[in-house]
């Protein structure tokens, strides 16, 4: 059997961290992803990352109060606090493995603005800065010889006793299922956004990671915080960047009004996302729309900027909708795009807790968008969340590592454990063809999760939403797989994954109904304002013995910024 | 409006698997992508279809494959633009790359390449506290080879390693390029004398394919071209280490030859570049010599001067008069 003392599942930003972290340190690590590592979502990342630089006049304390006003008070201060103060180093890390950051006249790393903060503190690599740290983190794994499972899909965590210790998983190149022992295992496998229609998240995200958690016992935090993007592109709903208006792009309605003003005054098309977001959704409620959508104008930053910094958006508008943005306004309109919730840890990456305050799955870590420490609370500002990847991604690894030199392997049977997924896979390939196609059943899901828990919600609206993903699942259990092949059954891998996104859309909706107030992304008509008294908690979910959804609730923790009217 | 796919399929999982080509009918929107169409099929007609893609929007590099004969990244080529060139539009899996299954090829010698050219910043230790310091402009310049997003599609129509596998190819090649021209790495010298060698830098025969079938305008041709510059300009000695390529001596005897006599004497250029004392490489020759001639390819054996010689002696004096002025 495969064995390491750390194993991260995901190769993505936090994934790739993290393994670099351990390997650094001399420990036996692995990482396993179901695709290449560089085919990872960290790539869409296109704006920047933020860290407040002491000697660029910039202050960590600030970086944190944005940060915390942009979360709605949700987010929890202490990890805030560690996320801000350990962002410099984290960047002069990335600059030093050999990151192309852009630069200022004299050679040294150049910012540029972006949403919901008041100073220029996103650093940056054109449009493409997720790819160019995605690129570079796997030059290092490279170079370490980090040992890297390519293409393996993990079907379930092994546990005994509420510790994990491993994962079973099936090789897509054989269709080999093989259990990988470990003292330590990192989730690190992304979001959820496949849950919703339409969405800015590549095919990959399906939340794997939060529903295996979720079913060996792990509570998933603040579900119902689901970012909402103010510029995706109309049709394909891919992400154009924030960074466009930070370099000062207008966002205007069928009328050429630069309808931010009525909204957010001060900051303007600057506001944080959840802001524009609601923003952009009235106008177009208002008729203000074309077809739908409204405009996102480039054009009067000229030809040249756009094509120094911005010269990946233009490449996809021009390909997927036919639209030059130095000569016309691209139509976009707000579209899913973030998990702020997830699979609940500490401030180093811990899914239990060992003093025992609340029950998680010892042995168990998450780092990134799978993860809620809580950094983003109630809506995350543009930028933090690679930085988020990189800073909670290192943190498990030390944790984990620590905890890896503590403990031995769990004992297990290999065989019992591998059978049982084998007979798992199985199941779904019996299945006659009576039933519905996995993509149909997404669809049926997404679609409901779009319209129930768009950009405002209602009891109502969220009910239906839940109905109909309950009703997906009973159907789900009859699903048609129709390759009964071995070799990169990729149908099955997409029925496996559909069954990962039917847990996290179940607790999105749960926990949408259960907030009854409107705070960040999550607003509500009919609880349309935010509510300290009685909100000012999170809500955890998990899953209970009979399938059952159990809410637990946890205080924020807040340490020097007390709540106030949160104003752009 | 209706398309008609043509599907090149691989089943490994039959007992003595055969590719195969299959056509679908597919209700498809006008600005629909190879992908979305491909996705289509794979969702609604035909679960057994297996592709790799993941983002739609040309970044994640998992969706090359060829089309109609040519590689793209299925997410950005539009279906209709594909469609007009003839009815069906053909799609196979990437070449130069074993097929596991349908339109999934084995990377694992992409990735091996990758691996071979020490793809990671190896600079000046210890480290700054702070950044290292660049100017702005070398760091624009490298964001379009950053740009690269490892798609394979070079590779695909690469027409060297269609013939010759221990090519290093497009992709690894461009990546080398990045550190070389990254001002922060400083083991120039070790790199150019490794992509100097055997499969390196100098096997590249210029065909242009990997240009125009990148997606992400990297351009590895010209990065290689950019590669044998800096080569060229290092002086990297042939012969002085095992493997060495012999690109650079190849660049200055034909330089040398040309402006003698106003045109290539071949057999001199071999023998000059090899160098007429490294009787195994010359009798290693022998074969393909023979080989030639029996073809009649053989080069005249006497090379006059071209008439007006004089003027080409004259640019090629001008040209070294230039490159010593730059190199002051």
């Amino acid at each position: 059997m495969y064995s390491h003392d750390v194993l991260v599942l995901g190769a993505g930003l936090a994934g790739m961290r993290a393994a670099l972290e351990a390997s650094k340190s001399g420990a036996n690590v692995a990482m396993l992803s179901k695709v290449y590592p560089v085919r990872s979502h960290s790539n869409a990342a296109q704006g920047g990352i933020n860290a407040a630089l002491t000697d660029r006049g910039d202050d960590w304390h600030e970086h944190a109060y944005d940060t915390v006003k942009g979360s709605d008070f949700l987010g929890d201060q202490d990890a805030i606090e560690i996320m801000c103060q350990e962002a410099g180093q984290e960047l002069i890390n990335l600059e030093h493995m050999g990151v192309i950051f852009n630069r200022d006249e004299e050679g040294h790393l150049g910012t540029r603005a972006f949403g919901g903060q008041r100073k220029a503190r996103t650093f940056f690599v054109a449009d493409i800065t997720g790819q160019a740290i995605l690129h570079v983190m796997f030059e290092q794994i490279l170079k370490y010889n980090v040992r890297v499972y390519d293409e393996w899909y993990a079907t379930t965590l092994i546990m005994d006793n509420g510790r994990c210790g491993g994962i079973v998983a099936m090789e897509m190149r054989t269709g080999d299922i093989q259990a990988i022992r470990a003292k330590a295992t990192i989730l690190a496998t992304g979001g959820s956004g496949r849950v919703f229609e339409p969405s800015t998240n590549a095919l990959i995200c399906s939340g794997d990671g939060m529903a295996l958690a979720y079913r060996a016992g792990a509570p998933l935090m603040d579900m119902e915080m689901v970012q909402y993007h103010p510029t995706t592109l109309k049709g394909s709903g891919v992400l154009l960047t924030e960074g466009a208006r930070g370099e000062g792009a207008y966002l205007i309605n069928s009328k050429g009004e630069r309808f931010m003003e009525k909204y957010a005054p001060n900051m303007m098309e600057l506001a944080s996302r959840d802001v524009v977001s609601r923003a952009e959704t009235l106008e177009i409620a208002e008729g203000n729309d074309i077809d739908g959508c409204v405009l996102l104008d480039c054009r009067h930053l000229g030809t040249a900027k756009i094509m120094e910094r911005l010269s990946y958006i233009h490449e996809i508008s021009l390909d997927l909708a036919g639209v030059d943005i130095t000569k016309d306004p691209v139509p976009i309109r707000p579209g899913v795009h973030y998990q702020m919730g997830g699979i609940k840890t500490d401030i180093d990456g811990r899914c239990w807790d060992p003093s025992g305050a609340w029950k998680g799955v010892e042995g168990l870590f998450a780092a990134g968008e799978t993860a809620c420490v809580s950094v983003h609370g109630g809506n995350r500002l543009g930028a933090n969340s690679l930085l988020d990847t990189v800073i909670f991604g290192r943190r498990s690894a030390i944790g984990a590592m620590d905890y890896a030199s503590q403990n031995s392997y769990l004992n297990f049977s290999e065989n019992e454990w591998v059978n049982g997924e084998k007979a798992k896979l199985q199941g779904f390939l019996d299945n006659d063809a009576s039933g519905d196609l996995v993509a149909k059943l997404r669809m049926d899901m997404a679609v409901a999760m779009d319209k129930g828990l768009g950009v405002y919600r209602t009891e109502e609206g969220m009910q239906e939403a839940l109905q109909a993903v309950q009703g997906v699942r009973e159907r789900f259990k009859k699903v048609v797989v129709q390759d009964k092949g071995k070799v990169f059954n990729t149908n099955l891998i997409f029925a496996l994954e559909l069954g990962c996104m039917l847990d996290c859309a179940e607790t999105i909706a749960i926990g949408g109904i259960e907030r009854k107030e409107s705070r960040g992304a999550h607003s509500r008509t009919d609880y349309d304002t935010r509510d300290d008294e009685n909100w000012m908690k999170h809500i955890l979910l998990r899953q209970g013995d009979g399938g059952e959804v159990t809410k637990e609730y946890m205080p924020i923790v807040v340490t020097q910024w007390q709540p106030e009217e949160r104003k752009y | 409006m209706q398309a008609t796919i043509s599907v090149r399929r691989f089943n490994p999982d039959e007992e003595a698997p055969k590719s195969y080509d299959q056509e679908y009918q597919v209700e498809v929107d006008e600005n629909f992508t190879v992908l979305d169409t491909l996705i289509k099929v794979r969702e609604e007609m035909d679960g057994s279809l297996a592709l790799r893609c993941s983002c739609r929007a040309s970044i994640c590099g998992s969706c090359a494959m060829r089309v109609n004969g040519h590689a793209v990244l299925a997410c950005k080529a539009r279906l209709s633009k594909h469609v007009s060139e003839g009815g069906t539009v053909r799609i196979e899996p990437m070449g130069n790359q074993p097929v596991i299954k349908d339109l999934i090829v084995d990377m694992n010698p992409f990735w091996d390449k990758i691996r071979a050219v020490e793809p990671y910043m190896q600079p000046s230790l210890p480290e700054p506290e702070a950044e290292y310091l660049a100017p702005n402009d070398v760091m624009l310049q490298l964001v379009d080879v950053m740009g690269c997003i490892m798609c394979g599609a070079c590779v695909s129509d690469c027409t060297v390693l269609e013939i010759d596998k221990n090519f290093l190819g497009p992709a690894a090649l461009a990546k080398a390029y990045r550190f070389v021209a990254d001002t922060r790495d400083i083991e120039d010298d070790k790199r150019l004398k490794m992509y100097n060698a055997y499969g390196g830098m100098w096997d590249c025969t210029r065909c242009g394919e990997c240009v125009t079938v990148c997606p992400k305008s990297v351009a590895p041709m010209d990065r290689i071209m950019a590669l044998r510059e800096k080569a060229i300009e290092a002086k990297i000695p042939t012969g002085s280490y095992d493997g060495a390529g012999y690109g650079y001596r190849h660049s200055i005897v034909f330089e040398e030859l040309v402006s003698h006599s106003g045109r290539l004497n071949e057999t001199k250029l071999v023998v000059k570049t090899l160098g007429i004392f490294n009787l195994p490489k010359l009798i290693a020759l022998i074969p393909i010599a023979m080989n030639a001639a029996f073809r009649r390819k053989i080069p005249p054996l006497l090379h006059p001067a071209i008439p007006g010689v004089g003027q080409v002696r004259r640019i090629a004096s001008r040209i070294n008069a230039i490159k010593k002025e730059a190199a002051k």
